[in-house]
């Protein structure tokens, strides 16, 4: 036991002091930024930045030396008019240039998507959108934590069947714990008996979300992105959890939300309230997973930028009370970095929880009328 | 606005990447990782169950083995006993024997001391006998050396003699 908390506080106290030291680096490239921006406008908007930040690019930007940007140039692949056009997203030069009759749009309802541009330059507005299939920082950031995952608990794995029924150690001792505890603690007290064809799902998703996170915490470049943050992906999480539901599904679900037992008729006949509010329901809880996961990583993220962006605005002011103020800001944003660490698990935890809550629910075999209506 | 609006490469990507993993995870990292763990928990359980069944084995064992034990000394107790009654039952007869044996040689000795001296009385009765005629003789040569002893002798012998 001695042993896995010593990993453990390894673990916190690595995480720990790279996040610290990341926020300087953070505060760098904001403040390269802000100087790159000054000449264009002339006026710090602060709020702009956080959502550049928190939003999904087709480039992955590191730095800014001075006025050269250090980015990771990702490729664009274009589905459009049945036609795909796959290039290099450094031709659009930090979205400076079109390229193929493409570019990226740099303000608008279309802000930062790729358009059409007509040969004079300016934006086709009459024509749709293409199809944007690109591998954005975001995507990019998917498959390296994906990768990480693969890379991790295959070699665990493999340490597994190496020394079966031994004691583990190391990393596979402290991941182990994590195992055990979505086991024991989250999906067999949910789902019941038929918990293992759910294990799989369940262990990649706490893990997916628990590494995305903690990847997001790390400003700059493995991690930085704000994967977890990115409502598209917490709504492909959603949709796998509601389909696995569904399909896990026995009779007594589908009765139960057709003809619910147990409530007054009048309440089912002409007009049937309590059907719709059922199904209602069922849509409501895939949703709500998709938005706190999204919403609590998002918050975190805004938090943090947030305290880095008053070190500008008040640096703006007067250089000293921008020293002053980063002194407070960093420890905040230091303590923000420790609560999005709990949020990271918590998360995970939640989403997790949910899931398997969800599945033995749909799975359950025997009706019970008085439980869970108020789930959400 | 636009980050409330989920983008169709990042669905499209994310769905496919995920999948993928999710499936490679499943057959090679989450199988052997959740077989090994029920495996390790089964062991455990086993080798625990093993070590009571194990005690308990042992403190039948340990009972047996009094048992066992308690046995043996009884019966090392009967075979003493019985030795020892086999022994004194030896001793008795050749005792008893021994007595015979010797009550029978004396009463041989006895006889054959009995024959002895009545042969040793027969020897001596005729050795007396034949002294006594070589004794008689020589008195009667002694007596009758001269003829009046003769008659005298005669006389006497006739007188005694009864005629019918």
């Amino acid at each position: 036991m001695k042993g896995y908390k010593h990993h453990i506080s390894r673990l916190l106290f690595l995480i720990v002091l790279i996040f610290s030291c990341s926020i300087l680096f953070a505060g760098e490239a904001e403040s390269a930024k802000t100087n790159k921006e000054k000449p264009k406008g002339d006026s710090l908007n602060v709020g702009t930045m956080i959502l550049e930040h928190i939003a999904d690019a087709h480039e992955w930007h590191i730095m800014t030396i001075g006025t050269t940007e250090v980015t990771i140039p990702l490729p664009v692949i274009l589905y459009d008019n049945g036609k795909i056009s796959v290039f290099c997203s450094c031709q659009f030069n930090h979205g400076e240039t079109a390229y193929q009759g493409y570019k990226i749009e740099t303000e608008g309802e279309n802000k930062g998507k790729i358009v059409r541009v007509l040969d004079d330059g300016t934006v086709d507005k009459t024509a749709a959108l293409p199809l944007d299939l690109s591998i954005t920082k975001n995507t990019m950031s998917i498959f390296i934590c994906l990768l990480i995952l693969c890379v991790i608990f295959i070699s665990i794995a493999r340490r597994y069947s190496r020394n079966p029924n031994k004691a583990p150690s190391g990393f596979q001792a402290m991941l182990e714990v994590l195992i055990l505890f979505i086991r024991d603690d989250i999906v067999q007290p949910s789902i019941g008996k038929k918990y293992e064809k759910y294990m799989p799902y369940l262990l990649t998703l706490f893990f997916f979300i628990f590494f995305c996170n903690l990847l997001g915490l790390i400003p700059f470049f493995p991690g930085g992105a704000n994967i977890t943050g990115n409502i598209a992906i917490t709504m492909v999480l959603a949709i796998f959890t509601f389909i696995i539901t569904s399909f896990s599904a026995k009779k007594s679900y589908w009765v139960h939300l057709v003809n619910t037992p147990g409530v007054p008729w009048w309440l089912k006949l002409p007009i049937p309230i309590m059907p719709i509010v059922e199904i209602i329901g069922v849509i409501t809880k895939p949703f709500v997973l998709m938005v706190r996961l999204f919403a609590n990583i998002t918050a975190g993220h805004i938090i943090v930028l947030g305290f880095i962006g008053l070190i500008f605005i008040f640096g703006k002011m007067n250089v000293g009370i921008g020293y002053g103020t980063s002194v407070v800001s960093v420890a905040f944003s230091v303590f923000m970095g420790l609560l999005e660490l709990l949020v990271a698990f918590l998360q995970a935890y939640v989403f997790t929880l949910l899931s398997s809550l969800y599945f033995g629910m749909a799975s359950e075999e025997h009706e019970h009328h008085v439980e869970n209506h108020t789930n959400h | 606005m636009e980050l409330v609006t989920p983008q169709i490469g990042l669905i499209f990507w994310m769905t496919l990447s995920f999948l993928i993993v999710l499936f490679i995870l499943g057959k090679f990292a989450w199988k052997p990782i959740m077989k090994a763990l029920k495996d390790r928990q089964e062991s455990i359980e086993g080798s625990l169950l093993a070590a009571d069944r194990a005690k308990e084995e042992m403190s039948q064992l340990v009972f047996s083995n009094e048992q066992l034990m308690k046995e043996a000394k009884d019966e090392r107790d009967a075979m003493l006993r019985d030795a020892r009654k086999i022994r004194d039952n030896i001793i008795g007869e050749a005792k008893t024997k021994a007595e015979e044996e010797a009550n029978r040689i004396v009463e041989t000795a006895k006889e054959n001391i009995h024959f002895e001296k009545m042969a040793a009385l027969t020897d001596l009765k005729n050795q007396i006998a034949i002294l006594s005629i070589e004794i008689a003789e020589k008195i009667m040569k002694e007596n009758l050396s001269t003829d009046d002893k003769q008659k005298e002798l005669v006389t006497k012998l006739l007188n005694e003699t009864h005629f019918n």
